[in-house]
């Protein structure tokens, strides 16, 4: 037990603020432009592709670097040119567009890779386990996600707090009229931040494709799951999105660890189901098996009973 | 006042009168269509379009009419297949149903569900119900492939339409008896829908769209007429998952899927939210590149992406908005002025069009043929990928174009502002006369 308990926190933790650096981006670009970017997990893969390919020539490290700003830089076009104009025809329109972005994207990543997963492999320097706890080993790799992904919130945090960008994306997230009316260039802050989001999107994909797998789907896979987070975290909330982000990442790794089913429960009190009933799946099903549920569930709940989140302070 | 009372009750005769001619082509145009396009393929694509089209309108009533934005719609289509399909085996088995009533079935479990699931998500519109839409979407996804002795897991369910009665000598195997079952409820469906746009409750819907605060001052409560529409849209898209499954003699899990529920936001954005008719146009136009265009081409769907795209960005509005827009002109009697700038325009548009689709499909080609292939048959002219000249050709045929639609793009301007601006005095005069 303690050992599913020690390797499941680790795990979670690892997907958790893999999560976290998708939400973080997310959040940053709803609370500012009022956008929820669909297309938010098609830039994650489109991270891991690019990654791929640039490994292929020059190695994995090159890549870790390259990628994410070639992501950055698509994201910001996509604002600069489609997004800002789209932003006209109102809040649906947006979602609309975000939407059929992702639709898009996928169809370009299959029509340039293919349709299979691609072999895309972390750097060989990484390639041992890095401690070995009740016979079972912690990749390094792993270890050097975990590391990333902190860094990248130590340094969003210190950018948003200490410096003066920071500042004033911190203003226009509440008030961007009065930026605006201050001199700033509020069109440029926001592409920039649209930049850096889907950059951070793309960053995570860098470093997941090689263990969550390279392959078309990987965006519409992890894609519900960071809105997800991002709507339990609360709209708009950086705080709210590290919470829900570890949140899930954990519940998500124990749901699997654990293996308990409905069928204990009732062999508990003495309540048996042939196996012909049509619902017999109800009566024997899992935990492990429910793990995919288990965020959409929390996501209906929250919606329900708190429809800001857990830390946010608006609704939509 | 009575003059104006006398006049508006004519011209009401007058809408009603049209609108009933309308309702009656459509009904010969539908019973009609068979013959006209006999072979089994074509059968078997009205099929398609008359469901698509029940499924389009009943997201429309959402999306166009409610002003919500649903990213699970294919939640109450799949359910409703899902039931009937397990009805059509009970059927078999003796439950006395004619099969021509199953979609009623998937009506009624629609309903249900749409009872149950916008009990809580009808309570705000905007992103939290988008967001709890695409919440039970995925909700409903998973558990299709965890409930399997109910979903079939990933084979699905199937079943036998022909195993019921026969009445007058009638199973229902052929294609064309499914097309009429189908153009039935199309029509019964689409009459339907229409007319529930026109009651108080469709006309609150409109109202809570644009304002919802000024709806609750008048009176009525926002959730309570959200929820009417959400029931009656998850009814007919229970009804049109009723005659899916009645069409294909299967249900799987895509059919809940959340790529159904995007297509079904694409057939009806593509088509046009803002006007009864759109989503047709748009569950006919992706019928139809899924059915015929994926005959020709491998990368339909990156069309079909950059088709939404296009319309998102160019024409929000969709075709029919597109149609609509020439109202003013048309009643004018000004839509010839049009004629010339738009084939002007047409012929740039054209040229990127196979300029494009041409380059697409030889880097398709290229990327997946091997090395003694090197052919291949693009517009019927056989092209050598490893030769410059067909990209050369096709590269050259986009930049003219794009420079030709920039060349066209202010005499269309033009003509717009002409066939659309107020009418000179005289020419009111004349048409008083």
């Amino acid at each position: 037990m303690l050992e599913i308990t020690v390797f499941s926190l680790l795990n979670g933790t690892v997907y958790g603020l893999l999560l976290f650096m998708l939400s973080s981006g997310l959040t940053l670009i709803f609370s500012m432009m009022g956008i929820l970017n669909f297309a938010h997990a098609s830039f994650y893969a489109l991270g891991a592709y690019f990654a791929f390919q640039i490994s292929k020539y020059i190695g994995f490290w090159p890549g870790l670097i390259v990628a994410p700003l070639v992501v950055g830089v698509i994201g910001a076009m996509v604002e600069r040119y489609a997004l800002r104009h789209v932003h006209k025809f109102g809040h649906v329109a947006e979602l609309v567009f975000t939407f059929g972005l992702a639709f898009l994207l996928e169809e370009i990543i299959q029509f340039i890779w293919g349709n299979y997963l691609k072999p895309y492999r972390g750097p060989n320097i990484l390639d041992f386990p890095l401690f070995t706890l009740f016979d079972a080993n912690f990749p390094a790799y792993k270890a050097f996600m975990l590391t990333i992904s902190i860094l990248i919130f130590i340094g969003l945090l210190l950018v948003l707090t200490k410096t003066r960008i920071g500042l004033i994306i911190q203003a226009a997230i509440t008030h961007p009229n009065m930026v605006g009316m201050l001199g700033h260039n509020v069109p440029l802050v926001f592409m920039l931040t649209f930049g850096t989001g889907t950059a951070l999107a793309g960053l995570a994909g860098v470093i997941a494709g090689p263990v969550m797998g390279t392959y078309p789907g990987m965006a519409t896979d992890l894609g519900s799951i960071v809105f997800v987070v991002v709507v339990i975290g609360g709209l708009g909330s950086l705080a709210g999105a590290l919470v829900a982000s570890l949140l899930i990442g954990i519940v998500q790794t124990f749901a699997v660890a654990i293996n308990v089913s409905v069928s204990d429960f009732l062999d508990l009190i003495g309540v048996s189901f042939g196996p012909d009933d049509i619902l017999i799946d109800l009566w024997t099903m899992s935990l492990p098996s429910l793990a995919p549920l288990v965020p959409y569930l929390m996501l209906i709940l929250i919606l329900i009973f708190r429809p800001t989140g857990l830390f946010g302070n608006r609704e939509s | 006042m009575s003059d104006l009372g006398t006049l508006r009750r004519a011209m009401n005769a007058d809408t009603k009168r049209r609108e009933r001619l309308y309702w009656i082509s459509l009904a010969a145009v539908l019973a009609a269509l068979p013959w006209v396009f006999s072979s089994s393929f074509a059968v078997s694509i009205m099929t398609q379009i008359g469901i698509a089209s029940i499924f389009a309108l009943s997201y429309n009533m959402l999306l166009g009419q409610g002003g919500m934005l649903s990213f699970g719609h294919a939640v109450y289509f799949g359910l409703g297949g899902f039931l009937a399909m397990h009805f059509m085996n009970y059927i078999e088995g003796g439950f006395p149903l004619p099969i021509p009533f199953l979609p009623l079935v998937g009506g009624v479990i629609g309903l249900l569900f749409g009872l149950i699931f916008g009990s809580f998500s009808t309570r705000r519109a905007g992103t939290v119900f988008a967001m709890i839409s695409l919440g039970i979407a995925e909700l409903i996804a998973s558990s299709s492939l965890i409930f399997v002795k109910f979903f079939g897991g990933e084979e699905g369910i199937t079943g036998n339409r022909t195993a019921g009665p026969n009445v007058l000598g009638i199973n229902y195997g052929a294609d064309i008896q499914v097309y009429y079952i189908a153009a039935f409820w199309t029509f019964v469906a689409m009459f339907a829908m229409f007319w529930f746009s026109r009651t108080p409750a469709g006309r609150m819907a409109n109202a809570v769209r644009e304002n919802p605060e000024r709806a609750e001052f008048v009176g009525y409560s926002q959730r309570r007429v959200r929820m009417i529409s959400f029931c009656t849209s998850g009814f007919f898209a229970g009804l049109a998952g009723g005659i899916f499954a009645i069409a294909y003699e299967i249900v799987t899990e895509e059919t809940l899927g959340l790529n159904q529920s995007g297509s079904v936001l694409l057939m009806a954005y593509i088509g046009g939210i803002g006007f009864f008719i759109g989503p047709v146009f748009g569950a006919i136009l992706l019928t139809l590149l899924r059915t015929v265009l994926s005959n020709f081409t491998d990368i339909w769907l990156l069309y079909l992406g950059l088709i939404f795209l296009a319309t998102v960005l160019f024409a929000p509005a969709g075709l029919s908005g597109l149609l609509m827009m020439h109202g003013p002109a048309y009643k004018t009697r000004r839509l010839g002025m049009l004629v010339v700038p738009y084939v002007t325009m047409m012929i740039p548009i054209l040229m990127i069009t196979i300029g494009l689709t041409g380059i697409l499909e030889l880097a398709h080609f290229s990327g997946s043929t091997s090395a003694d292939d090197r052919v291949m048959v693009l517009y019927g002219i056989p092209s050598n990928i490893d030769n410059v000249l067909p990209w050369a050709t096709l590269i050259m045929l986009t930049i003219v174009g794009i420079f030709g639609v920039r060349r066209a793009k202010s005499g269309v301007l033009d003509a717009w502002a002409r066939a659309n601006a107020p009418a000179a005095p005289e020419q009111i005069k004349d048409d008083a006369q």
